[in-house]
C-alpha cells in the first residue's frame, strides 16, 4: 500500500480508460498524456491497463508502506526518494518506509508515476481511473491509501530510457472536424496563421484557448465528441475537449486534435501557446 | 422500409460520423438504432468499437486502431443494407415517479407565471405526455428527451444554477430531463424524480437506452421517501412496457 502524506495540487489514478459506456454518457477518461503513461508502465513490463498515478503541476509526498519498484515520466517535477534527487525515466527501487517527494515544475505539466503491477485503486466499470461519481473519489486526500502489490526483487530489462523532448514542442495536429464547413475563411486564416493562449479554464474535461475567432450562429442537433474535439462556442471561443470531456454536446466541433496532440497539450499549463498544423486524411 | 441518405465522415483517427438527414424524427431515430444492432451482429470487430447514438447521428469509436476509412466506409454501407435482417432490439416504454411538490419544484411557479397556466396544468401535461430518449450524454445517464409540447416550451434560466440536486426534473426549449447526479444547471426546475438513473455498481450502469421512450407520473412526498429508500437498498420494481414497433 502507498500513503498519502500530501496530495499536491491535483492528482488522480488513470489507467487508458474506461471504454464500452459512452452510450450511457460515460467519459472515456484514462491519462491525459497517454504516451508518457504507457512509457512509465513499460519501464516496469507492466500491463497497459495497468493504472498509474497522474500529477498535475504539483506532486505529492508518498509513502511507502510495501517494497517496490517504481518510474516516474512526463513532465519534469523533480522527483526525490528519502530527499534524495532521483531521475525520471528510469527504474527505482523503494523499500517500506521510504518517502517519494516531488519538487519544482521543469517542464510540462503532468508526470506519471507507475508501480510496479499498478495501482490497484477501485475497479469501476471496468476501469479503474477516478471520476466522480463514478468513483468515489476525484482526486487523492491527504492518508487516502492505495493498495499495491509488494515486490522485492526485480530486475528491469531496460533500467531507463532518454526523456523525450517532444512535449516540448507547441504545434497540435488537426484534422477537419465535422462542422469544419461553418468556418469563415477570416476564421480559417487565424486558425491556421495564429498563436493561441492555453487559458486558466484548463483541466481534465478541457482546454479553453484565450483568442476568440468570431461569433458563429451555427444551430446542429446534439451529437457525440471525443478527448481532442475543438468546440467552437456562438461567441467564438476554441474549447478543446480532454479525457473526462461530456459525451456529447451541442456546439459546431470545427477541429480534431490527433492522437499524440492531445497528449502534448496535456503538458500545456496556463499562458503557454499553441498553434494548429493542419493535416488531411 | 424506407432509406435515408446516410453521410459518412471520417472524425479524427479513431472514429467515423454517420449522419441522417437534419430533423428531430423518430423515424430516423429508429433507423439509426436497426443499423447500430446490425454493426454489433454483423460487424468484425465489433467488440473494439464504441457506438454513440443521438438524434440524427451515430459516432462509432474505434478503442485501438487507427481507421481505414475507405474501406470501412464500403463496411458500413453493407451494414446500412442488411440491418432489419439483424432484428430490432427490444425498446421499452419506462414509467418514472416525480414529486412535483414545490419543495423539488423550486421554478415551478415561476414556470408557471411565464407559461400563463397553473402548476396543476402543468403537472397535468408533463405527466400526459410521452417523451422519447433522443441521446444519452452530458452526464453519465442523462437522457435527452424529445417531445416537449409547444405548451410546456420555456426558456433555460438566464443564469445556470451552480448546484442542481440529483434526481432533479428540469424543463428547457423543447426540451426536458432529470439530473442523474449533482450538477451545474440551467434548467427549469419542476420536481424530482427518486429513481437512481446511474449506478456504476452495476454491470448495465443505466437501464434506459437511447430510442426507449419515458413518461413521468406524479406521487406525493410520502411516496417519494417510499421509493427513495426502495431504490437505494435495490428493490424498486421499474414499471417498464414493451414496446412493439
Amino acid at each position: 500500500m502507498i500513503k498519502v502524506i500530501q496530495p499536491g495540487f491535483y492528482t488522480t489514478i488513470q489507467d487508458m480508460g474506461r471504454f464500452g459506456y459512452r452510450e450511457k454518457g460515460v467519459p472515456v477518461c484514462g491519462c491525459m498524456d497517454n504516451y508518457s503513461a504507457s512509457i512509465a508502465n513499460s519501464l516496469l513490463e507492466n500491463e497497459e491497463m495497468d493504472a498509474v498515478m497522474e500529477i498535475t503541476m504539483t506532486g505529492p509526498n508518498l509513502e511507502f508502506h510495501a517494497s517496490s519498484f517504481f518510474s516516474v515520466t512526463g513532465a519534469e517535477m523533480s522527483p526525490a526518494l528519502n530527499g534524495i534527487p532521483i531521475n525520471s525515466y528510469e527504474v527505482h527501487k523503494a523499500n517500506e518506509g521510504d518517502i517519494l517527494s516531488f519538487g519544482k515544475l521543469i517542464n510540462g505539466f503532468r508526470s506519471y508515476l507507475a508501480v510496479k503491477g499498478g495501482f490497484l485503486a477501485d475497479l469501476k466499470l471496468m476501469s479503474r481511473s477516478f471520476y466522480k461519481p463514478i468513483t468515489e473519489q476525484n482526486r487523492i486526500k491527504e492518508l487516502m491509501e492505495i493498495p499495491i502489490e509488494e515486490c522485492s526483487e526485480y530486475s528491469p530489462k531496460i533500467s531507463h530510457i532518454k526523456p523525450e523532448a517532444w512535449h516540448k514542442e507547441n504545434e497540435l495536429d488537426v484534422f477537419k472536424g465535422p462542422e469544419y464547413e461553418i468556418l469563415t475563411d477570416d476564421q480559417l486564416k487565424l486558425l491556421s496563421t495564429n498563436k493561441f493562449t492555453i487559458a486558466k479554464e484548463n483541466n481534465r474535461m478541457a482546454y479553453q484557448l484565450e483568442e476568440l475567432i468570431g461569433e458563429q450562429s451555427h444551430k446542429m442537433l446534439t451529437s457525440a465528441t471525443l478527448p481532442g474535439t475543438v468546440q467552437l462556442t456562438p461567441n467564438g471561443k476554441l474549447i478543446i475537449l480532454m479525457r473526462d470531456g461530456q459525451t456529447t454536446g451541442g456546439y459546431p466541433r470545427v477541429l480534431q486534435l490527433a492522437s499524440k496532440s492531445i497528449a502534448l497539450l496535456a503538458q500545456k499549463k496556463f499562458g503557454d501557446k499553441i498553434s494548429f498544423q493542419f493535416l488531411s486524411h | 422500409m424506407s432509406s435515408h441518405p446516410i453521410s459518412i465522415r471520417p472524425f479524427g483517427e479513431h472514429a467515423i460520423l454517420i449522419e441522417w438527414p437534419n430533423e428531430v424524427s423518430e423515424v430516423v431515430l429508429y433507423d439509426i438504432i436497426d443499423f447500430v444492432e446490425s454493426f454489433k451482429l454483423d460487424f468484425q470487430d465489433s467488440q473494439d468499437w464504441e457506438l454513440v447514438p443521438a438524434y440524427n447521428s451515430v459516432t462509432l469509436i474505434n478503442r485501438r486502431t487507427k481507421i481505414d476509412f475507405s474501406k470501412t466506409r464500403c463496411q458500413l454501407l453493407e451494414c446500412y443494407k442488411n440491418r432489419k435482417a439483424s432484428g430490432t432490439p427490444q425498446r421499452y416504454l419506462w414509467k418514472l415517479p416525480v414529486c412535483y411538490d414545490l419543495e423539488f419544484g423550486i421554478d415551478l411557479e415561476e414556470v408557471a407565471s411565464t407559461l400563463g397556466c397553473s402548476i396543476k396544468e402543468i403537472i397535468e401535461t408533463h405527466t400526459k405526455h410521452i417523451y422519447t430518449v433522443y441521446g444519452i450524454g452530458f452526464l453519465p445517464g442523462f437522457m435527452y428527451l424529445g417531445g416537449v409540447p409547444k405548451d410546456l416550451e420555456t426558456p433555460r434560466k438566464s443564469v445556470p444554477r451552480l448546484k442542481v440536486i440529483k434526481g432533479s426534473v428540469g424543463l428547457a426549449g423543447k426540451q426536458t430531463g432529470i439530473y442523474p447526479q449533482e450538477s451545474p444547471g440551467g434548467w427549469n426546475i419542476i420536481g424530482n424524480c427518486p429513481i437512481t438513473l446511474f449506478n456504476a455498481n452495476l454491470e448495465n450502469p443505466c437501464f434506459v437506452s437511447v430510442g426507449d421512450q419515458i413518461q413521468f407520473y406524479a406521487i406525493n412526498r410520502a411516496e417519494y421517501d417510499l421509493h427513495k429508500i426502495e431504490t437505494e437498498i435495490g428493490i424498486y420494481n421499474l414499471d417498464k412496457i414493451k414496446l412493439d414497433d
